[in-house]
């Protein structure tokens, strides 16, 4: 900033009048400035507060600073390309798998406040991290229907926490309640037959209400925390004679009905967790593209104001120099 | 037990039977909304104010339309798989479907029906002269009261597209499964085979 390199010329200009000829030799040792806040635009709190000679470090570290900047500013921008070049992919897919569950919610209801004494939460989170908010959703809504399931007389809660970043924040609190942690699930093809080993773990457990908690894929900015509901077959088999389903208004082609409303919720349950999963996997994608987008216009704009800076902080150091010479000289010149 | 129904929809008792189906048709997705309601009140009662009450997956699917009052001329077909939407609202004439009682048809007009398909050969008819056939490897058909069909496969496969002599072959090597399994935990299908004809 002009303002600031005029002040320090007019100090040095003042210093070298009345020090004549001893205001060159006498510098004082050179020492190195504390890192400044790169934050504040022209005030270079270093090159004021510095004694005389030290002013190239804040240059340095100013440098040091963009070059780090400009490093982050590629690895996010690579980041949002690569999330974006999966994301069509990811989304098709889940496109896809929404259809299956829609029948399954027709004849079976979908049940949220059902009575049950077991309850088993399935929180869908990611893997790897960097992807915005969408992790500490799922972990909020799953503390708060385990605190409105404490609230119920004989309702005892368990959990099967899928992906790493739920498990860090869940087992913790939680440690009792977590019957299982199914991680990695990016590292294998997502397909029906995952989802349903994935399924085959959880109805192991033989809770009555499976709560899978999840993110919808809305769009590529909103993603909606949903809530969907998987009964055993045995509350099934209640909720249909108290009319919570149309199940019994149809004839039954296949086994008999305990064991075809068990082979039912099955099927749900491995429909529900694989769109779950590609739903989630979607979202991770989308919010993942939106906060590395960020994280560059953010780099950038601080990049910007670093260069403008360093160029500042560099033309008033080259003005003093000049202005140390020319006085100088003059001041030989007047000796003579 | 095989259960051979005749091809032909009962037309006479399902009349009578789809008005009644419509009035507790309605009263299940009443009970359905009261569960959800009382859900998101406790939901409410103990979440943080800032919070929102989370969705649940039917208020992503599409309102049914009103019961018919009488038969339909086409069914509505859904066919579904985990990774493909086959059909998806689609009018067709009529669809025989390979349970594990016995293969049926559906026409409009079918007493709502629950089946379990065994590995078989779906045929959809879409008009006479255009029928889809597609081997399925397990799964489930609904069949409801206005005459809307649901079939869930696991795994279908266009019967055009598959080799009989490679299908021989396999069958040699392995022999089929029995046809009581559960679709859920089933993780591959040995029977079935996605090859170029």
């Amino acid at each position: 900033m002009s303002g600031n390199g005029l002040r320090r010329t007019a100090t040095l200009l003042r210093q070298l009048r009345s020090n004549n000829a001893t205001a060159i030799r006498g510098a004082p040792a050179f020492q190195m400035t504390s890192v400044q806040s790169v934050g504040e635009m022209g005030r270079s709190a270093a090159n004021e507060s510095a004694p005389y000679g030290s002013r190239f470090v804040s240059l340095q570290i100013v440098q040091q600073r963009m070059k780090s900047v400009g490093n982050i500013q590629k690895i996010t921008a690579a980041m949002k390309m690569v999330a974006a070049s999966r994301l069509k992919g990811a989304q098709v897919k889940m496109e896809k798998s929404r259809g299956l569950v829609m029948p399954l919610i027709r004849l079976l209801g979908d049940l949220p406040g059902v009575e049950a004494e077991k309850t088993m939460l399935v929180p869908i989170s990611s893997d790897k991290g960097l992807c915005g908010g969408i992790n500490t959703t799922v972990v909020k809504y799953s503390k708060a229907v385990l605190k409105l399931n404490e609230g119920k007389e004989r309702n005892v809660s368990s959990m099967s926490i899928v992906g790493e970043k739920a498990r860090a924040q869940l087992v913790k609190a939680y440690a009792e309640s977590v019957k299982n942690v199914i991680v990695d699930l990016t590292k294998v093809p997502l397909t029906f037959a995952t989802a349903s080993l994935v399924t085959d773990s959880i109805m192991a457990e033989g809770a009555e209400k499976h709560q899978v908690i999840y993110n919808r894929f809305q769009s590529v900015i909103s993603f909606r925390p949903t809530v969907a509901t998987v009964c055993s077959s045995e509350t099934y088999e209640k909720a249909a004679e108290n009319g919570l389903n149309k199940f019994d208004e149809y004839e039954l082609e296949g086994p008999e009905r305990s064991e075809f409303l068990l082979d039912l919720s099955e099927f749900k349950m491995g429909a529900v967790v694989y769109n779950a999963l590609c739903e989630n996997s979607t979202s991770e994608l989308g919010s993942r593209m939106q906060s590395m987008e960020n994280s560059t216009k953010n780099a950038k704009d601080m990049l910007g104001r670093l260069t403008l800076l360093y160029n500042r902080t560099r033309q008033a150091s080259i003005t003093t120099e000049l202005i140390e010479i020319i006085s100088g000289a003059s001041a030989l010149e007047a000796k003579k | 037990m095989a259960q051979i129904v005749p091809l032909v929809g009962a037309a006479a008792s399902t009349t009578g039977a789809s008005r009644a189906f419509g009035t507790s048709g309605l009263r299940a997705s009443d009970a359905q909304k009261e569960s959800i309601a009382s859900f998101m009140k406790d939901f409410a009662s103990v979440k943080p104010s800032t919070m929102d009450n989370p969705s649940t997956p039917s208020d992503f699917m599409r309102t049914l339309k009103e019961m018919p009052t009488s038969i339909p001329d086409k069914l509505t077909l859904n066919f579904y798989m985990p990774h493909e939407v086959e059909f998806a609202g689609v009018e067709v004439e009529q669809v025989q479907i390979p349970a594990t009682t016995g293969d049926f048809g559906v026409l409009p007009g079918h007493v709502p029906t629950v089946a379990q398909m065994r590995p078989g050969v779906v045929a959809v008819t879409k008009s006479s002269s255009e029928v889809h056939k597609y081997f399925v490897s397990s799964g489930f058909a609904f069949i409801h009261a206005d005459s809307t069909t649901d079939i869930m496969a696991v795994e279908a496969v266009p019967v055009d597209q598959l080799n009989a002599e490679v299908v021989k072959k396999v069958r040699e090597r392995s022999p089929p499964h029995s046809s009581t399994h559960t679709p859920g935990k089933e993780t591959e299908s040995t029977t079935c085979r996605r090859r170029r004809g």
